[in-house]
């Protein structure tokens, strides 16, 4: 009589574990382990939580880390993604910034049950820790997450110590090209007028609204102390453009020397690095507006 | 006379070779397009998927979803909107007598691009707030009733009196044109960067969102212009000599310019509203076919139509290929692929270009 009811009792236990395991696994196989990530900011947060390993493709806007767009497959630009291009990787999530298109495509996605996660955009400093947050939701590693989220959370609040230790907020000028002697600088509700504000600084472009070509005129008026840069990997600002430039170069920046250049991702990309940004830019604000940074 | 008649038969012989060869191109560039892209899918799967869509019953594959809601509609889309655009061309050539007339030149494009802008810059700002998110048929619905309403506006101006004069046609389709251009422009002062990447990519064509939705909606617009293309040939043929010699031949040529006017204008609107703005087939294709084929409606107007769409679906199939799993805008590919043979080709037949 007591060997079966053991039998029983084990086998009991053996199914309930067995149970036990497979709905283990079942979780394991919900999370997703082949990520198409469309948007810089993205596929930034991915690497900063080390699960690169599940990507299977990113855009064209995924600058950094630069192993990203050499080692994944590329989707093409966010805004022109190719439905049956994205579909050819056979990815069981798609996350996304919300600037992500065409509709059309994307429905098709979701008509091929392709889980599809949309991020917000958003250019503060709570919209960047909540992004990683929720990613890291996704993704189901919410240990990494927190710990990042916490060291963006810490970056942000040195960088609210640095600001405060301005002494006034210099007026910068952000030119996003400077092309036959046009500038297009970054306006009202740009990101680079976030990055500005973040750091302090005034924006001296706040006349017009988004990344638009400022007037010679509207360039002298603007006052800038510090003016701005996009620079490539490996190309400085061409202080030389600026400098020469009719209008630029009567402003207080150009007459100080008072111009900087910046990576395009790393200073407008709104990923992880968005607080080292911020007191980058603090530290070139501070270095020419006469302070010892 | 005796002398005409076998170069007639050699002429009428090089036409059913050119024929027969363009269909054959076509048919062999439709089933590389529906059997190749970026999912790599077998062909007996691609070809149980198809019979499914025709009905015959079977597993549902992983495929079907690939190659029936995908690859079908779009390869079918391609066909009717080349074969439409070089259609509209030809059929512009030989109404305005211009060798450098095209769909672009009543209107169209111009009307269609303005319409689209607004939608694109504008809608985001004054219709999101009002009924949400913007539904997907808008901005092909607005470039359609832009462009046809651009021509009618044309056409209007251009009509006194019953008639209409190709030539205040011509020169206030310019007009119009420059109008339409400076609105674009002020809009894409106005747009984001986001808006502006929009414009540019919608500037340059895509099928990246083909659906059958689309085939349906796209269809019944242009086909009207192909059926109709037999009976504008012979219009066309006796205008070559000149409208008040056609009208002394009995054509009712007012009635013509009308029609072709409205089907072109149809057909381009829906081509554009379906793929964005997609240059240089109108132009390059009846030109191809009439420095091999010579001028004769007849024979120009339908294969002008097969060639677009030969020139077209090739195009498709090679922006989706190039970068994949990424996609070209395709009217990269039909200028690059279309100039460079239109080029030789009139170095190596420098007389016969001319209508």
């Amino acid at each position: 009589m007591r060997t079966p009811r053991l039998t029983i009792a084990s086998l009991g236990a053996a199914i309930s574990s067995l149970v036990m395991a497979l709905f283990i696994t079942q979780c394991r196989a919900e999370a997703a382990k082949r990520i198409v990530a469309v948007g810089g900011a993205v596929t930034e947060v991915i690497y900063a939580l080390g699960q690169q390993q599940r990507l299977v493709a990113v855009d064209t806007t995924s600058l950094f880390p630069p192993e990203a767009l050499r080692e994944k497959p590329n989707v093409g630009y966010m805004r022109a993604l190719s439905a049956e291009g994205v579909l050819s990787l056979k990815p069981d999530l798609m996350l996304a910034l919300d600037a992500a298109g065409p509709p059309d495509a994307l429905r098709l996605l979701r008509e091929a049950d392709v889980r599809m996660d949309i991020l917000p955009e958003d250019l503060s400093e709570a919209g960047v820790i909540k992004r990683i947050r929720t990613i890291g939701h996704v993704l189901e590693v919410p240990r990494e997450s927190e710990v990042l989220a916490r060291t963006v959370e810490a970056g942000f609040a040195r960088l609210a110590q640095e600001r405060a230790s301005l002494k006034r907020s210099p007026r910068v000028l952000f030119i996003l090209s400077l092309a036959n002697g046009r500038v297009m600088a970054g306006g009202r509700n740009s990101s680079a007028d976030a990055m500005i504000k973040l750091a302090g600084g005034t924006n001296a472009a706040d006349a017009i609204e988004g990344y638009k070509p400022l007037s010679d005129e509207g360039l002298i008026a603007s006052a800038p102390d510090v003016i701005i840069t996009m620079s490539r990997p490996g190309v400085t600002v061409d202080e030389s453009n600026i400098l020469n430039h009719p209008a630029l170069s009567l402003t207080p920046a150009a007459k100080n020397r008072a111009l900087a250049g910046f990576d395009g991702q790393f200073l407008l990309g709104f990923g992880p690095r968005t607080p080292e940004a911020g007191l980058a830019l603090l530290d070139v604000l501070k270095r020419h507006a006469g302070e010892k940074p | 006379m005796s002398s005409l008649a076998p170069l007639h038969k050699a002429a009428r012989q090089k036409q059913r070779t050119m024929l027969l060869l363009g269909l054959f191109l076509l048919a062999a560039l439709a089933i590389l397009s529906v059997a190749r892209g970026a999912v790599s899918i077998p062909l007996p799967d691609v070809l149980s998927a198809l019979a499914r869509g025709l009905g015959v019953s079977g597993e549902a594959g992983r495929a079907d979803l690939v190659v029936l809601a995908i690859r079908l509609p779009r390869t079918l889309l391609v066909m009717l909107v080349g074969a439409a655009l070089a259609l509209s061309g030809a059929v512009m050539q030989g109404l305005f007598r211009n060798p450098l007339a095209d769909p672009g030149l009543v209107g169209v494009s111009a009307g269609a691009a303005l319409a689209a802008g607004l939608m694109i810059v504008l809608g985001d700002i004054l219709l999101v707030p009002l009924m949400g998110k913007l539904p997907f048929a808008l901005l092909p619905l607005a470039a359609f009733v832009g462009g046809l309403a651009f021509t009618l506006l044309l056409y209007a101006i251009a009509t006194r009196e019953g008639r209409t004069s190709m030539a205040t046609l011509l020169l206030a389709g310019l007009a119009l044109g420059a109008l339409a251009g400076a609105a674009s422009g002020f809009l894409s002062y106005l747009s984001d960067d986001r808006q502006l990447r929009d414009l540019t990519f919608w500037a340059l064509g895509s099928f990246s969102g083909a659906s059958w939705t689309k085939v349906m909606a796209v269809a019944p617009i242009i086909l009207p212009l192909l059926l109709a293309a037999p009976f504008l040939a012979r219009g066309l043929n006796a205008l070559a000599l000149g409208e008040a010699e056609a009208f002394h031949l009995g054509l009712p040529v007012q009635r013509i310019k009308a029609l072709a006017i409205v089907l072109v204008a149809l057909a381009v609107g829906a081509s554009v509203a379906a793929a964005g703005v997609i240059g240089f087939v109108g132009i390059v294709v009846p030109h191809l076919v009439r420095l091999t084929l010579g001028p004769d409606h007849t024979v120009l107007l339908p294969l002008s139509a097969l060639g677009g769409a030969i020139l077209l679906l090739g195009a498709d199939i090679a922006a989706r290929a190039l970068v994949a799993p990424a996609e070209l805008p395709i009217g990269i590919i039909t200028a690059l692929l279309g100039a460079p043979f239109f080029l030789w080709l009139l170095l190596k037949r420098k007389e016969a270009i001319g209508l």
